[in-house]
């Protein structure tokens, strides 16, 4: 199984309701709290697994807006799992999750270093390396409704922008939507085979004109409409 | 559980049975689900009133998640509803009743911590004293609120005129321009056709109005592939996902929408059934130049329009079914008048070639092309890609039919639109183009939601006369359709504070909040005692004109007395406008709170369901704080309000939830449509239930009831339905709603603007020619007011702005989460512009407009109209406020555009300063705002201007901490076995 998000580029409005699902979610998760630095001071920060990257694209009026969000790839080649020096980083076997056990991360920062999409946070105020879980706290959860068992960045997502599921069953939404959608990894020529998948934005749908009636002056048009009466 | 944990991780790796069986026996059990519980009530983190399930421990929250079975957002949550928790967290929480401390300055920040007897009782006198006196002196103005049916009784019931919600700095230009036209609007008055729509134009909308409906629907509309096309002059957003991109100069919209109705005009390319049945197409109006009759429509004795019938040959009432309705020509009466049809009007003035796309070019920095193939595009999808849903309804006339017919093109606009000084005809044109193509109220168009449609306009006028300790007899707002209903005096002086439905802003629909604190200083047109500002930041970023505003408040007249006597400022939070205030009341959060949002008031309903829904409290207040309407409603027993108190005069309601479940509007009417009768098993109309909170908590905090299918489309003209809502209040009257796109109500005030109207006329020559100039009946284009009196050399900017989609206001650009998203403003324009100007990325400028002068960093960008400026609003700070630190970005480098927007226009020859505003209604024209830009020198970069005065902390305020690490409960870890790390590698 491996279990991963694919993210509709264009459907993504950049609202960032992901990012703070995720926030509230894992603050009280398994990896919680997620420490908030100056959240009312001069450079407010703090851990978040999750984050929104807006860009645009070509030039005005030509331009186009891209939202990115962007979070753990939970990579098939995880560098972030073979450099980890004590062993705290790991990628479950049976759902491809990556994952870090906070008692064995000394914080040393090798993975953050490895990890091309900048999805590790060092929570600066216990000194260990956290990251997206997936949600692996609710995901398994049996006591929450089927329907819930999903990340929180994606059950909360306004635009049904987020879809979780394993892209290892074709049969699986998120594997239908990359094939019927020309799904991509981000950067796959760095060799980290990203699970998670971004669909582009859609063709522009083809909007045909209706030419109408095109007369040779706006006198003659008049003139067509004079005998024109409606039932009321 | 530890045991089970460590023995699973010591089982041997491979290949699982099952991986989910496997996962699920080596997890650990991560929350305690017993310890928790599940609530649901309503988000109250923006405008759109989302339902929440709010999971609660140990008095904390643990989570907030859209609630899967509401209405409005269907499971979803936005960034600012995921929020909640820091909002709850917050520092800048209110925690005590305060009075200014005794013998310092108002605006010093000094209070003085009071017990919530001594203040009611305080509040009590002072207001017992005015309502005895002269009720009018008091001015209640309230901002975001969600209650405006309580707040409008109540002060209905104290007697003053002087009450208004935000709506006049907000979107009443929308609001007005669609219920004096098409009986509903744009946003919470009706929806586009999501699960329909083939073609959706989005106008003027900035990232939150609205926010997960339109977020919904907008993934409907392209997973279906429709076309979705944004006209806005900034590519953010929602603009970020659209198909086409048109990036329209501000203040020129009304162009772009009558320039398409030129195209489908010059095409033919007009749904003439639907203009002719639903709308005063046909209608005569009286061409008599110079006459106090020229421009209203021609009427029969018993006052119904007369329309020339084709068949006969004769006059006949417009309303009289299956006549065969002449849509032109001339038509002279037996009186001897002549007359034109409303539609031959409507053909000759947008078929000039003022309208033409070319003319429109020039005005909207857009392509001619563009406009036409627009327009042409949605013409093929109104007329050659219609859709029809087989259903058997009945007209207003009694006449079957055996299908709704849908145009499928949707539109949505919202401040973009409404908030320039020509956006009331601006919505108008939007509307009428709407209507040439059929789509009010269709398949697949644009639907309105209960209790909308409306008749053109609702038939209520608003309050004039005040007396001593005497309810008013009417709402404070309302409708007027004629001079003789303004709110005037003899002399034609206003009487209301804001000046509303005076002949400056005669269908001031939702009063003009940002001039109540001018005026009410200056005296004009009179004193006022006391002011009651409930949730609105009136001296910082709601309010235009900030520095001066602040100066205002602070202003005494020659004997050392306060110019405005008397502040009240209610609020949960510690905004710049609770550091003015003489009395301070402070109110719960959204999670602590009763609150009924109800029918009565501003809807939540969808197209095919009237929906209301309530707050409960899901969290127990740890301050000492009362919900503002349980005050209101103990003042109001206080007070002795007729409504409030029983024959003895006493206080009628035990509190905010009985007052609630027990008063009626008409009987069986109340606040909450849902489960009435004394059993509640009556829907919309029933006695009071006693148990009724009871039972929207069980149905997850919302009532839904769902029109059958014949009564979803053409509810103007469909007759079950407009029987159906009447009978349930919506509306006095079942007889059908005639669209107005020839609107008299603005006829009869021009020709009072002209001195024709036989009737009161407006004194003063600016308001003469103010009328006889915008109010055309029918929509038009003009030069927004600012830029008419601005020298656009020296000022070549247009400057608006918008909030981020995670912030509403000032509310939530304090909150812990979203702050770290966004926690300073820049003034944002076009790069390829900026460039040409020497203007580099991130470099600080100098924006000045007639007004006064910021300093604000720049970021360049691409998608922004070459002649645009704009920003974020509400995350500049006063230094001190909301709990941040002096030193946060949002005061030390964050700014506020308010300072550069004055509430009067430039001056020029007029009698008197006159507001800066729509002349119609009064809608403050934020976005008329014109500027220039300069580089600031080098030393000058690094910190906005102005600055301001650091705001002290309140009395028992808690120091914000350093570092927040929030969670519920200790998180149960995962671990890694050391045997699963030798055997991996």
């Amino acid at each position: 199984m491996k279990l991963g998000l694919v993210i509709d580029t264009d459907t993504c409005v950049g609202c960032h309701a992901c990012v703070v699902a995720c926030k509230q979610w894992n603050t009280s998760g398994t990896l919680g709290p997620l420490t908030d630095y100056q959240p009312y001071g001069k450079e407010p920060s703090g851990v978040a697994f999750n984050r929104v990257r807006t860009y645009e694209v070509d030039t005005y009026p030509n331009n186009k807006t891209i939202n990115m969000p962007m979070s753990c790839m939970h990579c098939e080649t995880a560098d972030c799992v073979t450099v980890c020096p004590t062993g705290a980083s790991f990628k479950r076997a049976e759902d491809g999750i990556v994952l870090v056990d906070q008692d064995k991360c000394m914080g040393c920062n090798l993975c953050a270093w490895a990890c091309p999409y900048g999805a590790r946070e060092l929570d600066e105020a216990v000194g260990t390396m956290k990251k997206c879980t997936l949600c692996v706290d609710r995901i398994y959860d049996e006591q929450l409704p089927e329907a819930e068992r999903q990340p929180a960045c994606v059950i909360t997502c306004p635009t049904s922008a987020r879809t979780f599921g394993d892209l290892d069953d074709p049969d699986s939404q998120v594997s239908r939507l990359v094939r019927e959608r020309n799904g991509y990894q981000s950067m796959p020529e760095l060799g980290y085979n990203p699970v998670n998948h971004y669909l582009p934005p859609r063709h522009k749908p083809h909007a045909e004109t209706t030419p109408g009636a095109s007369l040779p002056s706006l006198t003659e048009r008049f003139k067509s409409w004079l005998d024109k009466a409606v039932v009321r | 559980m530890k045991n089970k944990v460590l023995q699973m991780l010591f089982a041997p790796n491979g290949a699982a049975p099952s991986a989910e069986a496997a996962a699920a026996q080596e997890l650990p059990s991560f929350e305690d689900h017993s310890a928790q519980e599940k609530r649901h009530t309503t988000c109250y983190m923006c405008a759109c009133r989302c339902g929440i399930e709010v999971t609660v421990e140990d008095n904390q929250v643990r989570f907030i998640r859209g609630n899967p079975d509401h209405p409005i957002n269907k499971g979803v949550l936005c960034a600012k509803g995921n929020a909640g928790i820091m909002k709850q967290m917050s520092p800048a929480k209110l925690r005590n009743p305060l009075m200014r401390k005794p013998g310092t300055e108002r605006g010093e920040g000094e209070f003085v911590e009071v017990s919530w007897d001594e203040a009611l009782e305080h509040l009590t006198e002072r207001l017992r004293e005015i309502r005895a006196t002269d009720p009018k002196k008091l001015a209640f103005f309230t901002g975001r609120d969600q209650m405006q049916a309580l707040t409008g009784l109540w002060a209905q019931q104290f007697g003053t005129i002087n009450w208004a919600a935000h709506g006049g700095f907000c979107s009443v230009n929308m609001a007005a321009a669609g219920l004096y036209s098409i009986g509903q609007s744009f946003w919470e008055f009706g929806d586009p056709d999501w699960d329909r729509a083939k073609y959706f134009m989005l106008w003027g909308v900035a990232e939150d109005h609205a926010s997960n409906p339109i977020k919904i629907g907008i993934e409907k509309l392209k997973r279906r592939g429709a076309k979705f096309v944004a006209v806005n002059p900034v590519r953010t957003g929602y603009q970020a996902v659209a198909d086409e991109w048109v990036p329209i100069r501000p203040g020129t919209d009304g162009m772009l929408a009558l320039a398409m109705c030129h195209v489908l005009l010059s095409r033919d390319l007009v749904d003439w059934d639907y203009l002719g049945r639903y709308t005063n197409a046909p209608f005569l109006v009286i061409d008599n130049p110079g006459q106090g009759d020229d421009g209203l429509i021609a009427r029969d004795d018993e006052d119904q329009p007369l329309v020339f019938d084709a068949a006969s040959g004769t006059f006949v009432d417009g309303m009289t079914p299956g006549v065969q309705a002449a849509l032109f020509g001339e038509y002279t009466l037996p009186d001897g008048r002549r007359t034109r049809t409303v539609m031959s009007l409507i053909a000759e003035k947008y078929l000039d070639p003022q309208y033409a796309p070319e003319k429109a070019a020039e005005v909207c920095g857009l392509p001619a092309e563009t406009i036409e193939r627009l327009a042409l595009e949605m013409a093929h999808v109104a007329f050659k890609e219609s859709i029809e849903i087989e259903c058997e309804w009945t007209d207003w006339a009694g006449r079957k039919h055996d299908r709704f017919i849908g145009r499928p093109v949707a539109m949505h606009a919202m401040r973009g639109i409404s908030a320039h000084s020509n956006g009331f005809q601006t919505c108008r044109a939007l509307h009428l183009l709407q209507v040439f193509l059929g789509t009010i109220d269709v398949p697949g168009g644009h639907r309105a939601k209960a209790p909308f449609p409306r008749h053109t306009p609702p038939p209520i006028k608003p309050a004039r006369d005040t007396a001593p300790n005497t309810p008013l007899s009417a709402p404070p707002l309302g409708f007027p359709t004629s001079p003789e209903d303004l709110v005037v005096d003899d002399q034609g002086r206003p009487l209301r504070i804001d000046k509303a439905y005076s002949w400056e802003a005669p269908l001031a629909n939702h009063g003009l909040m940002h001039m109540v604190i001018t005026n009410a200083v200056n005296g004009d047109p009179y004193p006022i005692d006391t002011l009651i500002l409930f949730m609105a930041n009136m001296a910082w970023n709601s309010t235009m004109n900030t520095n001066s505003v602040q100066d205002m408040l602070r202003a005494k007249d020659d004997e050392g007395h306060y110019k405005l006597p008397f502040l009240v400022v209610v609020d949960a939070f510690h905004s710049e406008t609770v550091n003015f205030a003489d009395l301070v009341l402070p109110d719960t959060t959204y999670l602590e709170r009763h609150d009924a949002i109800s029918m009565l008031d501003r809807p939540i309903s969808e197209p095919d369901s009237p929906c209301d829904s309530v707050r409960v409290p899901v969290l127990e207040p740890d301050r000492n704080v009362r919900p503002w309407q349980e005050v209101m409603v103990d003042l109001a027993g206080r007070l002795g309000f007729p409504a409030f108190v029983d024959e003895q005069g006493q206080p009628k309601y035990e509190g905010y939830t009985d007052f609630i479940t027990r008063w009626e509007k008409a009987p069986g009417i109340g606040f909450l449509a849902g489960w009435r009768g004394e059993n509640g098993d009556q829907h919309m109309r029933g006695a009071p239930n006693p148990n009724q909170w009871d039972r929207y908590k069980e149905n997850g905090g919302f009532f839904q009831y769902h029109l059958p299918e014949h009564m979803r489309f053409y509810r103007f003209a469909n007759r079950d339905y407009l029987e159906w809502a009447k009978e349930v209040g919506f509306n006095p009257s079942s007889k059908p709603i005639v669209m107005e796109l020839y609107s008299e109500v603005l006829q009869k005030f021009r020709l009072a603007g002209q001195g024709l109207y036989d009737g009161p006329l407006p004194p003063e020559s600016v308001d003469r020619e103010r009328l006889a100039h915008y109010f055309d009946p029918l929509p038009q284009y003009y030069v927004p007011l600012e830029e008419q009196r601005v020298d656009a050399k020296r000022y070549p900017f247009h400057a608006i702005n918008q909030r981020p989609m995670h912030m509403y206001h000032s509310w939530d650009s304090q909150n812990a989460w979203l702050r770290q998203i966004t926690s300073q403003n820049y003034l944002f324009m076009n790069r390829a512009r900026g460039e040409r100007l020497g203007i580099e990325d991130k470099s600080w400028v100098w924006v000045e407009s007639h007004n006064g002068r910021i300093r604000a960093q720049i970021k360049l960008m691409e998608g922004c109209q070459e002649d645009t400026v704009w920003t974020w609003n509400a995350i500049g700070k006063q230094s001190g406020a909301w709990g941040l630190s002096p030193d946060a970005p949002e005061s030390k480098r964050g700014f506020l555009m308010n300072h550069l927007i004055s509430e009067l226009l430039p001056a020029a020859d007029d009698e008197r300063r006159l507001t800066n505003s729509d002349p119609v209604t009064g809608q403050a024209a934020w976005y008329d705002l014109q500027v220039s830009i300069t580089p600031a020198e080098p030393e000058e970069a690094g910190s906005s201007w102005p600055h301001f005065d650091t705001v002290k902390p309140l009395p028992g305020a808690p120091t914000p901490p350093d570092q927040l690490r929030y969670q519920t409960h200790e998180a149960v870890p995962l671990r890694r076995s050391f045997l699963d790390i030798i055997k991996r590698r």
